[in-house]
């Protein structure tokens, strides 16, 4: 036997330990008898577990290089190994969060976690894509189990509904999105996104192959714009927010980000950075239109999960302002520090919409779904410690210091002001004040309130740890910034 | 002084750890406990800050009990703490009036006590840690997390129109700041990345980029201070604060922007800050004059002291860009005063809250007649706020108007009038509230002031009379300092 090519693969030995785990689990969920689960459950954490740990394991033998595998196909680096961790750490995350919310409704079976380890599979081949080919694959694999898992609930019609849309739309995403992918082929002769590059800079001189893949890149962005949700390409996400059962909106809002983060620096950083003056200005328009709107929009929701869904709309435009403040004028200098500020964003937003919509879940109950403004009421009264996690998430998200929130915000403004973009700062800042009032709203619901019922909140213990670690994260991120931030920054420097 | 003790660490966090500790203690079944811990913490962390003043070098300008660690290396932020004679005074000052809040907040907070205290020991940690730090990241993040706790405070412990003015109170401070954090981003880019205000005091900038710069900071410490035309929050969060929110706002909070002017905008931006003093002036004469006025007409104690407030700030703001020592040292002296004058005239009106429910001054009359002790105190309280000589207001209006004089005669003249329009407004609140026959049977009913009311009150008059009799220990710790910020804003830097 050839050890040499098994240890050589040893880099994709997570996406393998996860798909061999997510079968099991699909198998031995069949003799599961108990109603919560436990058998599964326990499954999916451990394999969870066995990937976080060999990706530490990876990481901590590579280092800072990149590994190629699969003939290109497939890239090992420290930003992949970062963001895969995070994923990890957020799907098993939402696994604990939404288990007894689904319980409470049936809704706790083995495709939900089935599903949920496929998608994240889908997103690890994303993270670690270095091709089209591969990078499609992982994004297909992903969003067709986020679309079953939207239409978990079969019988409410809002969730199919909101199915039926994310589906719709986000095949029309793909198929620009792979539109785009085509036209590039096409200029560059290749699919390998680290070849790309090296036919871009070479191409990119002449003005009539320039046009030619500016022309994909338009549809690249267009798709990208589509997962990452940012306007004009943001319409299903409100809708789907809102539709999806809770637990499953959590989800969404959470790992995805990361994956769609990750194929944005895939496919313009690695692949198309000579092209940077066309779509950070594409950029530009995305994140001053996603800010303006979800901030503006938000404050006339009164349902909440519609709400963090504007929300989500304006911060993913936040952290546009990282990836279009890297390249000044043809200089590269400033992008390490720009592409780590977006990624430091990203992270830290997926933490607090963890956080948030974890709440959500948390005071949610058997036949009672907290999804409006009112429900939050008086929960200072009610319970303390959870109205403060949920005003560190809240504050967090409008970016007032000491949380997290507020650093993600700082390091993205800092990488627009060094690129010169003052304006484009300004207008940011102006618009994270308009979103500090819906967010202000909620902390007013929570604390100046009157509750409507005192009933005390139930909730598993493992639940209301985790949430409390969330919290806590939260605000120990916003007094020490530092280790997070030189992580992000080293894993966009081995790029 | 060399010091091993890390005394401004302990300044900003024994507050904050007293407060989550009375915040842990749970709900208010055991309300006496938290109280009395509290008041531990706020006392403790009063004696912490008293090193500060005793191992205080008068000769030195430079920046004492320095503490330098790396905070977030990659932004090159340094957690940085140091005080000079200018931010000194106020962390005592911050911690005195903090003792005076739990003590005040003894018996009048019912509900949810350990909340109340624990948010206030908190603030007071935060404040502290506004007027010593000397990295701008660290300043902000201490500047901003002040709003956290005040908002809550508001809109907790306010009065019927809480949420409004609480949200009012927010917003309109996160928008001032907000840009501030652009300017200093803007720079930190200029400085070669670097945080530290020191090092931005050297850094030279065109006359252009000094001006778009003051602005930026402006509307950040204009919206503290307040200055007109951006004050119209502060009438609303004092009348809506709990006694507790409304003095440390008025003794503490309001001063955060006076101190951002004189640590920031000073020395950072010396060319736009001079080209621009006309302007400043005219905002700060405005305040004085027309919001002396607007004070005139107030049927609401607290809004009439709230008004009161602005035209004392606009005091501050006119010495400081007259650019000399007398101006800035009696802006200075003026904040300190203002900051026990104030806390006790709103700790008065809530000695009188307490008991009756009522704000409007048409409600009272006569009280003298039933609350005598109380009667002799306010009023030391109304002279002082008019400016009487021998109490701490005179000092800093008169070194005002003295800086003003050297500068322009009318701009002294029209500064000169707040003495006429300060005893107008205050003197005739106090007559119609505490003169004249007994008003009616409620004022009739009332108890004159208890142990505690008596002790607050008290240490706030012998504090009063202090700096009003010998100011000089006061302007002796002021003095290298400022005359190193004046030398330091007359040379250009463009």
């Amino acid at each position: 036997m050839n050890w040499t090519v098994f240890v050589n693969h040893i880099p994709a030995a997570p996406e393998v330990v996860l798909l061999v785990g997510a079968c099991v689990a699909m198998i031995a969920d069949l003799r599961v008898k108990s109603e919560r689960r436990t058998g599964t459950f326990l499954i999916a954490q451990g394999v969870l577990l066995a990937c976080a740990v060999l990706t530490l394991f990876i990481q901590s033998v590579n280092g800072t290089s990149r590994l190629y595998l699969f003939n290109g196909l497939f890239v090992s680096d420290a930003m992949s190994n970062v963001l895969k961790f995070a994923a990890y750490v957020s799907v098993s995350m939402a696994l604990v969060y939404s288990r007894q919310y689904l319980l409470d409704r049936g809704l706790f079976k083995g495709e939900f976690i089935t599903l949920l380890l496929f998608a994240l599979l889908g997103m690890m081949v994303m993270i670690s894509a270095n091709s089209f080919l591969t990078l499609y694959l992982g994004l297909e694999l992903m969003s067709l189990c986020l679309y079953a898992m939207v239409a978990l609930n079969r019988d409410s019609s809002a969730s199919t509904e909101a199915a039926m849309k994310y589906f719709v739309l986000g095949a029309l995403a793909s198929g620009l999105l792979l539109y785009g992918m085509s036209m590039i082929y096409g200029a560059t002769g290749t699919l390998t996104i680290s070849d790309v590059a090296k036919q871009v800079a070479r191409l990119s001189g002449h003005s009539g192959d320039r046009t030619f893949l500016v022309f994909g890149l338009v549809f690249v962005v267009a798709g990208l714009a589509f997962k990452l949700g940012v306007v004009p390409f943001h319409m299903w996400i409100p809708d789907v927010y809102h539709g999806a059962p809770t637990a499953v909106t959590l989800v969404i809002g959470s790992a995805p980000k990361l994956s769609a983060f990750a194929i944005t620096i895939r496919l313009l950083v690695n692949g198309l950075l000579d092209l940077a003056a066309d779509w950070q200005q594409m950029l530009l328009v995305l994140s001053v239109l996603s800010m303006a709107l979800g901030n503006i929009a938000a404050i006339a929701q009164s349902n909440l999960k519609r709400m963090l869904a504007y929300s989500t709309i304006a911060h993913m435009g936040f952290m546009l302002l990282g990836l279009l403040s890297g390249v000044v004028a043809g200089n590269w200098l400033n992008k390490d520090e720009a592409y780590a500020a977006a990624m430091f964003y990203t992270v830290i937003y997926v933490l607090m919409s963890l956080g948030a919509f974890g709440m959500l879940l948390y005071l949610s109950s058997k036949g009672f779904e907290c999804e409006n403004l009112e429900d939050l009421k008086g929960l200072n009264r009610r319970n303390p410690w959870y109205a403060f996690l949920m005003l560190i998430a809240m504050f967090s998200l409008a970016g007032v210091p000491p949380t997290a929130g507020f650093y993600a915000k700082l390091s993205v403004l800092g990488a627009a002001v060094s690129a010169g973009q003052i304006w484009l700062a300004v207008v940011a800042v102006i618009f994270s004040l308009v979103g500090a009032y819906y967010y202000l709203r909620i902390v007013k619901l929570m604390y100046f309130d009157d509750p409507k019922d005192a009933t005390p909140i139930a909730g598993q213990s493992d639940m209301r740890l985790l949430l409390s670690v969330n919290g806590l994260a939260l605000l120990a991120i916003g007094i020490l910034p530092q280790p997070l931030m030189a992580l992000c920054f080293a894993s966009i420097k081995s790029l | 002084m060399p010091t091993t003790v890390p005394l401004l660490s302990l300044a900003i966090w024994v507050p904050i750890a007293f407060g989550l500790g009375v915040l842990a203690t749970g709900g208010d079944k055991d309300a006496p406990a938290q109280r009395w811990l509290a008041l531990t913490g706020a006392i403790t962390g009063f004696l912490v800050t008293i090193p500060l003043w005793t191992g205080f070098d008068t000769r030195s300008a430079a920046m004492q009990f320095v503490e330098l660690a790396p905070w977030i290396e990659l932004f090159n932020v340094h957690y940085h703490l140091g005080v000079d004679g200018i931010s000194m005074l106020f962390l005592l000052l911050n911690s005195f009036i903090t003792i005076t809040i739990v003590i005040a907040g003894w018996t009048v907070i019912e509900s949810r006590v350990g909340q109340y205290m624990g948010a206030f020991l908190i603030l007071s940690g935060l404040l502290n840690g506004v007027f010593s730090a000397l990295d701008a990241v660290l300043f902000y993040v201490f500047f901003e997390a002040t709003l956290i706790p005040m908002f809550i405070i508001i809109g907790i412990w306010g009065g019927p129109n809480r949420v409004y003015a609480a949200l009012k109170f927010f917003l309109y401070t996160f928008f001032g700041s907000v840009l501030m954090l652009v300017a200093l981003l803007y720079l930190y880019g200029k400085s070669g990345g670097s945080f530290s205000i020191l090092d931005w005091h050297k850094l030279p900038l065109p006359l252009h980029a000094q001006q778009l710069l003051f602005f930026g900071l402006l509307l950040a410490f204009a919206v503290k201070v307040p200055m007109w035309p951006v004050h119209t929050w502060l009438p609303d969060a004092h009348t809506e604060a709990p006694t507790g929110g409304s003095v440390v706002l008025a003794a503490i909070l309001l001063k955060l922007g006076a101190y951002g002017f004189i640590r920031f905008t000073l020395p950072i931006l010396p060319d736009a800050s001079r080209s621009l003093a006309w302007f400043m002036i005219g905002l700060s004469l405005i305040a004085v004059v027309y919001i002396g006025l607007v004070a005139l007409v107030q049927t609401d104690m607290k809004k009439l002291i709230a008004y009161s407030s602005i035209a004392h700030m606009g005091f501050v703001t006119l010495g400081f860009f007259v650019f000399n020592a007398y101006g800035v040292e009696g802006g200075l002296i003026q904040m300190i005063s203002h900051g026990f004058i104030s806390a006790a005239m709103f700790l008065c009106v809530g000695v009188l809250y307490d008991r009756m429910h009522s704000r409007m001054i048409s409600d009272y009359g006569g009280v003298v007649n039933t609350m005598p002790k109380f009667a002799t105190l306010m009023m030391l309280f109304a002279m002082a706020n008019c400016g009487l000589p021998a109490t701490s207001g005179f000092v800093g209006e008169f070194m005002v108007i003295m800086g003003a004089m050297k500068a322009n005669f009318w701009v002294a003249f029209a500064a000169a009038t707040t003495l006429v329009f300060g005893a107008a407004y205050t003197l005739w609140m106090y007559k119609r509230v505490m003169f004249g026959a007994v008003a009616n049977d409620h004022v009739r009913g009332l108890t004159d002031l208890n142990g505690r009311e008596l002790l607050v009150l008290g240490s706030l008059a012998v504090a009063v009379l202090w700096m009003g009799i010998y100011p000089k220990p006061f302007t002796d710790v002021m003095h290298a300092s400022v005359n190193e910020l004046l030398r330091h804003v007359a040379l250009p830097k463009i």
